[in-house]
């Protein structure tokens, strides 16, 4: 397990640059979803959700 | 044509009746590559080494500095929806733009640079390179902030968001210009960078005013 | 319509049921694809014999750059439906697009960064690719910055699909011109990243983990521009005050 974080030694430029991936991605992914949680929310809040619901 | 040229006239002699503003564009030119030297120190073969890029930056900025009136107040006084109404295209209106913006801005910065040159302490075929690359660049310059004008014209935070559009756009500009005069340190292919300046003109002068007078429409709308 | 076509999408509506019964499955498809790719990038693909372990930062910073560089191309497809077709639905997805694109960029210059140090023995080298990369993340923060720079969406919109048009037109000049920049300024002795071929054990990952970057921008750009058409319908019900 020692071996595997640090990376024949590059542990410390390997780990951060897949960090950052996760960290950016994830971050925009959890926005994201947050965005569209509170814009649902506030559709339902208008009755606007309802109605398009029934238009279809 | 002369319906273009009498486009170019009525704002050349705008700016005329304001000398201040196409001053102050100089202003800021000369400002801005003075504050080199006392940022890196006086040595002259230092600033010899830099002077192309730094002149370029400088007026690479001091062009954006006053793209974002270019449109604003024809926008503001309602000119510019007559504009897009007028017989000449909406296009060729905004290339007549463009040229004054160039001869108000472009031309006189670099009629300029010699004289900064001078205090950066390059050579005389160094400056009369660099005067030259300022030249044909400047004119994409006014294109290309031409069309970063017109798509923010009405937008909040206008001047700083043209910079950020439009300044990546330029970049080729920066680099075949600042890229001829250190050509001429290494002996050969400045003429290969003036070839590009001038397709890079060329190719700006085929889209921007399409790109411009698209972007003029939407904020008239 | 009896047949499928591009249009099939330009429907608000349609759009948000076809991408209701999409979105957890790709959703599912996505996380899969992440799970298994950063397995293998980890720990399955072997160090390389110049590189050593260094070489798994390519697994996340390659594909970073080349989903970026195609969503660029996807953005300005997204401009030209919008300002030749007027496609309803291309404005919105270029919304939801923008802001991964520049994501990505922003991923690949970081992890971009971290290789650079134990290759190059420097931070950032200022090398012709990810010079480029740099100028097409600030091409993304200008069109995201002016498609929110307006009280009028659809100003915005329309101004940021011209933005787009012009950006790829002038993208392949900006690569040009910094390449050229480049051959004129490079220190010899800089270490290129690309061998001749790449083995399989390497590829293998690699092209799994472009996949999960491919389904990860599809899926984050149904699940945003899904957002966008319910902050456009709030947009429209605050004008007409209904």
């Amino acid at each position: 397990m020692g071996g595997f974080l640090s990376m024949g030694g590059h542990g410390a430029y390997i780990w951060p640059a897949y960090g950052i991936a996760v960290a950016a991605l994830g971050g925009l992914l959890i926005w994201s979803l947050r965005a569209r949680a509170k814009v649902q929310r506030e559709l339902q809040d208008r009755g606007l959700d309802r109605r398009a619901r029934e238009r279809r | 044509m002369s319906r273009f040229m009498a486009l170019v006239g009525r704002d050349l002699r705008l700016a005329w009746r304001r000398p201040g503003d196409a001053a102050v564009v100089l202003a800021f030119f000369v400002l801005a590559a003075s504050l080199f030297p006392l940022g890196v120190g006086p040595a002259l073969e230092t600033l010899a080494r830099i002077a192309p890029g730094v002149l370029w930056v400088a007026a690479l900025f001091a062009a954006m500095l006053s793209l974002d009136r270019l449109f604003a107040d024809d926008f503001a006084d309602g000119t510019l929806e007559q504009l897009a109404l007028a017989p000449l295209p909406l296009e060729l209106t905004a290339l007549a733009k463009c040229l004054a913006h160039w001869i108000v801005t472009g031309l006189p910065l670099a009629v300029l640079s010699p004289a900064l040159g001078l205090l950066f302490g390059l050579d005389a075929a160094s400056i009369a390179t660099l005067t030259a690359s300022l030249l044909l660049g400047a004119p994409s310059l006014s294109l290309l902030g031409g069309l970063g004008a017109a798509l923010t014209l009405g937008a909040r935070r206008g001047g700083a968001l043209l910079s950020l559009l439009v300044l990546p756009l330029a970049v080729p500009v920066l680099i075949f210009g600042v890229g001829a005069v250190e050509a001429l340190k290494g002996g050969d292919g400045v003429l290969a960078h003036f070839a590009l300046l001038g397709a890079f003109l060329a190719g700006t002068l085929a889209i921007t005013p399409w790109a411009m007078a698209a972007a003029l429409r939407q904020a008239v709308e | 319509m009896a047949m499928p076509s591009i249009h099939f999408l330009a429907n608000p509506a349609r759009f948000q049921r076809f991408s209701a019964r999409i979105l957890p499955w790709l959703g599912a498809l996505t996380a899969l694809l992440w799970a298994s790719g950063l397995y293998m990038a980890l720990l399955v693909a072997p160090p390389d014999y110049q590189q050593g372990e260094t070489v798994r930062i390519m697994f996340v910073h390659v594909p970073a750059a080349w989903w970026s560089m195609a969503a660029y191309a996807l953005l300005a497809g997204l401009g030209a439906a919008l300002l030749v077709w007027r496609h309803p639905l291309a404005a919105l997805m270029a919304r939801a697009v923008a802001p991964v694109g520049a994501a990505y960029a922003l991923v690949c210059l970081v992890s971009g960064s971290f290789w650079g140090r134990p290759m190059w023995g420097t931070w950032w080298v200022w090398d012709a690719r990810l010079t480029s990369m740099l100028l097409l993340f600030f091409l993304y923060l200008g069109h995201i910055a002016l498609s929110r720079a307006f009280d009028d969406s659809e100003r915005g919109d329309r101004a940021a699909a011209v933005l787009a048009l012009v950006g790829v037109v002038n993208l392949p000049v900006i690569k040009f011109s910094v390449d050229w920049w480049n051959t004129l300024h490079q220190p010899a002795s800089v270490m290129k990243l690309d061998g001749p071929a790449i083995h399989p054990s390497i590829l293998t990952p690699l092209l799994v983990m472009a996949a999960a970057y491919l389904a990860l921008l599809v899926f984050l750009v149904l699940l945003r521009t899904e957002t966008e058409i319910g902050r456009r319908r709030l947009e429209t019900a605050a004008l007409t005050g209904r």
